[in-house]
């Protein structure tokens, strides 16, 4: 049966993972390599990347940083962050990414994701959607790291997204992220329900019981950044703890 | 040497990691005779059925995969790469493989989500040295929309359940796929890589 899949998200900066005010005292995370072995080794089912600087001198170090995760993990891992055109998507993919997230460049150039589709599969093109609630209660798409309000309905970009090609949607409820308050439930069922595709929910994981909530209640999979960086939630006990909440998780065997 | 076919983009990268990791020596290759001059071939999966055909026909390499697979040494077809191994597609019309296993390749059923994207449990449905050591129910990872759809019983090592039966691994003779990608399958993928090792003489 198809597994529920975890999946740490890793900030990198020029070439380090990016540290929170409590990320000080630990200092063997900062490596991204290093922090995707652990998390490897721990039963992490995906790994993701953001390049959050994404300038041009930046770009050469992440994708070294790219080649280097995939020289020392044997699990797949998406790249986002400045991806704009099929050639920044071809370069991430030839350096060792198995899938691609866009977001902002998406919104102003819907071909994107058709085009890159296209040339390499909808199985590696991630859409990702920040989305917050307005007044009158719909789902709005935000870009450029929540400042811009597009207006644009979440539920209608969902859709249209999956008909171009993305053969996967990150939904990020920016309600709810950084909370700690649990997934927005609402946001990801009404994107899950409206599209055939893999969902992965994002933003607000705080404890254990909010995985499992969001995986009961609709998404495939579940990220989260902070909890898992700071050691709040162990990923083996995640996954017994989900084992024990009747979801489906991999339990995997180490060989030789 | 074990030639890893190149005919276009795509993270091939991961495939000559997992393979150095086994101490296998691997070449990405177009050229036909370092194909001829292999130990094994492996054909990897890239994109759009009649794309990779397209590919493989434009650089000639057809005809050579297709003498390689004559010769008896292993060839290893993944994700599309098995897909390719078959006699036609039905991926937005209707395509010739290369004939090397027969049946058809069709769309997953819409039942359930499509691509079928995540960690899946294997089933045995017949023995063969690639599963030695793989027991029922091991996580591997699977990222595809297409799945083999008529097959040789004889030919399906083992299964995975998405809307149906999933041929997992099939198998006639020195002829391999894995739908799946043993390259991203964590350790249980590597073993897998090393049990097909084991078959190159």
């Amino acid at each position: 049966m198809l597994a529920k899949r975890i999946i740490p998200c890793l900030d990198v900066d020029k070439g380090r993972v990016v540290k929170g005010k409590k990320f000080k005292d630990i200092k063997d995370v900062a490596d991204p390599v290093e922090l995707a072995k652990r998390y490897n080794q721990e039963g992490a089912d995906e790994l993701v990347f953001y390049d959050i600087t994404a300038s041009n001198e930046s770009r050469n170090i992440f994708l070294d940083v790219v080649e280097n995760v995939a020289a020392e993990i044997a699990i797949p891992f998406t790249v986002g962050g400045g991806i704009r055109t099929v050639e920044d998507i071809h370069r991430v993919l030839r350096a060792g990414a198995d899938k691609v997230s866009i977001n902002s460049a998406a919104v102003e150039k819907p071909e994107l994701l058709r085009d890159a589709a296209r040339k390499f599969g909808a199985q590696c093109i991630v859409l990702s959607i920040d989305a917050k609630q307005s007044a009158a209660g719909a789902w709005e798409v935000y870009t450029k790291g929540g400042r811009n309000n597009t207006g644009m309905d979440a539920v209608v970009w969902a859709k249209q997204g999956e008909a171009l090609g993305a053969g996967e949607i990150v939904v990020n409820a920016i309600d709810t992220d950084g909370e700690k308050t649990g997934y927005n439930l609402e946001l990801t069922k009404a994107i899950a329900n409206a599209v055939n595709i893999p969902i992965v929910a994002s933003g607000g994981a705080g404890e254990a019981a909010h995985f499992s909530d969001v995986l009961k209640d609709s998404a495939d999979a579940a990220l989260a950044a902070s909890v898992f960086h700071y050691g709040e939630i162990p990923l083996p006990d995640l996954k017994k703890y989900l084992q024990a909440n009747d979801i489906v998780v991999r339990s995997e065997r180490t060989w030789k | 040497m074990i030639a890893i076919i190149d005919y276009g983009a795509g993270n091939i990268k991961s495939l000559q990691f997992a393979l150095t990791r086994q101490n296998l020596d691997s070449q990405l290759t177009a050229d036909p005779e370092t194909i001829r001059k292999s130990d094994a071939v492996i054909l990897p999966g890239v994109g759009a059925f009649k794309d990779a055909m397209d590919s493989l026909n434009s650089l000639g390499l057809t005809t050579v995969i297709k003498e390689a697979a004559k010769t008896g040494k292993p060839i290893l077809g993944i994700c599309l790469g098995m897909q390719l191994f078959y006699d036609t597609s039905e991926e937005d019309g209707r395509w010739q493989g290369l004939g090397l296993l027969e049946g058809k390749v069709g769309r997953i059923s819409n039942t359930v989500k499509v691509p079928h994207m995540g960690w899946n449990t294997l089933r045995q449905h017949a023995p063969s040295p690639l599963l030695e050591d793989i027991t029922d129910n091991t996580y591997v990872y699977f990222v595809h929309s297409y799945a083999v759809k008529d097959y040789q019983e004889e030919t399906l090592i083992s299964s995975t359940e998405y809307g149906g039966i999933v041929p997992a691994i099939v198998q006639k003779d020195n002829i391999i796929g894995m739908q799946f990608h043993p390259e991203k399958s964590g350790s249980a993928g590597l073993k897998l890589l090393q049990n097909f090792r084991r078959m190159i003489s």
